[in-house]
């Protein structure tokens, strides 16, 4: 038994999102920052970010964020192509101020929350997801 | 807490001593100060095998980032000295590499759920009623845990009368086989981070936690499955359920259970050793973390914060006893041993033994059948290579005409010494999954690079959350370096074709064969066929040590 040329392209085919190394912060993350604070400085931590440490599929990733008191919260995939994920609102009678979602991952990277709150102030969390070819668990 | 006391109060030293004697009984193995009024027996990592055989510690277990240097990353003459072992001695033996053909001719094999019975039982006479926790990977690793599905290992565990257990490769029999094993239990499974995929939700199977009252104590017994089973085995096989290390949620149960007064919080864990002590530096609140998943045997807990970890070995090779002094709603002392099962020196429990030989009665001519002999020890552990993988991916390169093979880095799988008949059982029990075809397949030089690259930094990457717990993919036909301080992408370099001794092209094609693939639809014979072919053809097999991996940034 051999395996045949399309099975090949299929073994081969979840590494290969994989050739391009970890993503930083690109340009279009920035801007979208940029556009959301208006340039204002913003805080590391007061926005709770939970997101596996590795996705077991990164076409879906399961991902919340929540932070008391904010007013939105702006979720990027810092190293897709695209990097806009969501924007959430949360109006003055806001129950809960938290979120979750489904994401698509284009490879290992940093997913990025932005919170703004009431007050007008910015605070961040990110965390890196890595998305793996797999195998090999002990 | 009194906690350099505690570590102090370990029972290891009591073993180590008997060394210098040379004269080991069972009383002396068994010998224990019953302490507290609280007991837990810890068993780990079984990997199917019911019968006492041969295991070889690992040469080369190395530590990075704040993990450099420290247990279990540690190994031989060095672990030795860091636990004051003698050499030669017991310990030595049973504990680390070096000299292990020579040992293991004169101390012979360890384990057998047996032996294991005779230890449990031996506790419960001190302290009837002390928990039997399972730390999982028990329902897989052998020939008839795989023709019965795990139903032997099932068998044979509920006659041991666990009181909980968690989950890694038993999933691997596919989530149909699991949930109907699983709800025949007659005790706790356990997982706080197995979850239901489609809802992202805790999976109604598997209660994130259980009580217990004993000695007077409240106790919590919370769950960790192994937190990368999808990644790390193919998903495909139980898409129903989603995993990770969910320490946040980890939190949440443990404030759960304390909130509703637990006295005592042990995490029955198969996160890996390094993942458990990122974890107890994150989560609070837990007493206790019975380790597994990464087959490290500690003679001493390590303690992080005020929760100690305990790491029981695999292959039931060893039982851990954990004696607790739980009053006024918090735990105010610990003793410890690591009790290693000398199958010679272990009387058998005679009515497990008995129940073992049922199990295997219907395949027992198959179990014996002699593939050929091995003048070499053949082993698995250790970061790159083992002589067993050296055998399977030279049996790879000729049965399957390759020029590279690749073979899982798993951890589990018994050794053999020098002069053993190899068996069919042996075979089966460093190859046995339900995964096992044998593909071939073409390659390009710039994607083998990324395979060794992927799954070095599941092994190297500096912080725990992020490592897989299994070792480097092995490589037959192809000598490489690595530099394990380098992220990810710049690790491997100086790839070479064995046959040719030419560099390898990143834009060139190679055949490359190999078993273990995640992928659904993989297609080839399964790997202890093609091993079984390459044995009989050379009769006797010697495997020379390799060095075709070179490894700098230590």
């Amino acid at each position: 038994m051999s395996i045949t040329r399309r099975d090949t392209l299929a073994l081969g085919l979840g590494a290969a999102a994989l050739t391009i190394l970890p993503f930083r912060l690109s340009a279009a993350t920035e801007d979208a920052i940029a556009a959301f604070t208006g340039g204002a400085d913003v805080a590391d931590g007061g926005v709770d970010l939970t997101a596996p440490e590795i996705a077991e599929n990164g076409n879906t990733v399961p991902i919340a964020v929540s932070a008391e008191g904010a007013a939105a919260i702006l979720v990027l995939a810092a190293g897709n192509p695209t990097p806009g994920v969501a924007e959430f609102k949360f109006g003055p009678l806001a129950g809960s101020h938290s979120a979750s979602t489904r994401i698509r991952l284009a490879g290992t990277q940093d997913v990025v929350a932005i919170a703004k709150m009431a007050d007008g102030s910015f605070a961040r969390a990110s965390k890196t997801v890595k998305v793996t070819i797999g195998g090999c668990g002990g | 807490m009194a906690s350099a006391a505690l570590v102090g109060a370990s029972g290891f030293g009591n073993w180590a001593r008997l060394a210098a004697q040379q004269a080991l009984t069972q009383d002396q193995l068994l010998e224990f100060d019953t302490f507290g009024n609280v007991s837990l027996i810890h068993v780990t990592d079984i990997h199917a095998q019911l019968k006492p055989i041969y295991f070889r510690e690992p040469s080369i277990n190395l530590g990075v980032g704040g993990n450099k240097g420290e247990v279990p990353h540690i190994t031989g003459a060095e672990f030795r000295a860091r636990y004051g072992i003698k050499d030669g001695s017991p310990s030595h033996y049973a504990l680390s590499s070096g000299d292990f053909a020579s040992l293991a001719k004169g101390y012979g094999r360890v384990g057998g759920l047996d032996r294991v019975a005779t230890v449990i039982n031996a506790i419960r006479a001190d302290r009837p009623d002390a928990l039997l926790l399972d730390g999982g990977d028990t329902w897989h690793g052998s020939y008839t845990c795989h023709h019965t599905e795990g139903q032997d290992m099932v068998n044979v565990m509920n006659a041991l009368k666990p009181d909980a257990m968690t989950f890694h490769w038993e999933f691997t029999l596919g989530s149909a086989r699991v949930n109907e094993l699983v709800e025949s239990l007659p005790y706790a499974a356990l997982g706080q981070n197995i979850f239901d995929a489609e809802w992202d939700e805790p999976a109604e199977l598997f209660k994130p936690y259980e009580w217990f009252e004993r000695g007077g104590a409240k106790i919590a017994v919370i769950g960790q499955a192994f937190p990368y089973m999808p990644i790390a085995n193919p998903g495909w096989m139980f898409p129903e359920y989603s995993f990770g290390i969910r320490d946040e949620h980890m939190q949440a149960m443990v404030d759960e259970v304390r909130a509703q007064g637990a006295d005592l919080v042990v995490c029955l864990s198969h996160n890996g050793f390094d993942v458990d002590k990122a974890m107890a530096g994150k989560v609070t609140g837990i007493d206790v973390i019975l380790s597994g998943h990464t087959h490290d045997a500690l003679p001493e807990p390590v303690q992080v914060g005020q929760t100690f970890i305990i790491a029981s070995g695999s292959n039931g090779k060893f039982v851990s006893r954990v004696d607790l002094d739980v009053r006024d709603g918090r735990m105010m002392g610990l003793r410890h041993k690591l009790i290693p099962i000398f199958s010679d020196v272990i009387t058998p429990d005679a009515q497990i033994a008995k129940l073992i030989d049922d199990q295997r009665a219907p395949y027992e001519a198959a179990l014996r059948e002699v593939i050929g002999q091995t003048e070499s020890t053949l082993y698995r552990r250790g970061n790159f290579n083992g002589t067993w993988d050296d055998l399977i991916c030279d049996a790879l390169l000729s049965e399957r005409d390759a020029q590279i093979a690749m073979s899982p880095g798993v951890r589990w799988g018994p050794s053999l010494v020098p002069g053993d008949d190899i068996t069919r059982e042996d075979l089966w029990n460093v190859t046995s999954m339900s995964y096992p075809n044998a593909y071939r397949t073409e390659m390009t030089g710039e994607f083998i690079k990324i395979i060794l690259e992927d799954v070095a930094d599941n092994i190297f990457n500096p912080d725990p959350y992020y490592q897989q717990g299994g070792d480097m993919v092995r490589i037959g036909g192809m000598a490489y370096a690595i530099d394990i301080s380098k992220p990810q992408g710049s690790r491997i370099s100086d790839m070479t074709l064995m046959s040719s001794g030419e560099a390898i092209d990143p834009s060139k094609t190679y055949t490359v064969a190999g078993w273990a693939s995640v992928n659904e639809g993989t297609e080839g014979p399964p790997i202890w066929d093609v091993v079984e072919n390459h044995i009989r053809k050379m009769g006797t097999v010697t495997v020379d040590e390799t060095n075709t991996v070179k490894v700098t940034g230590l």
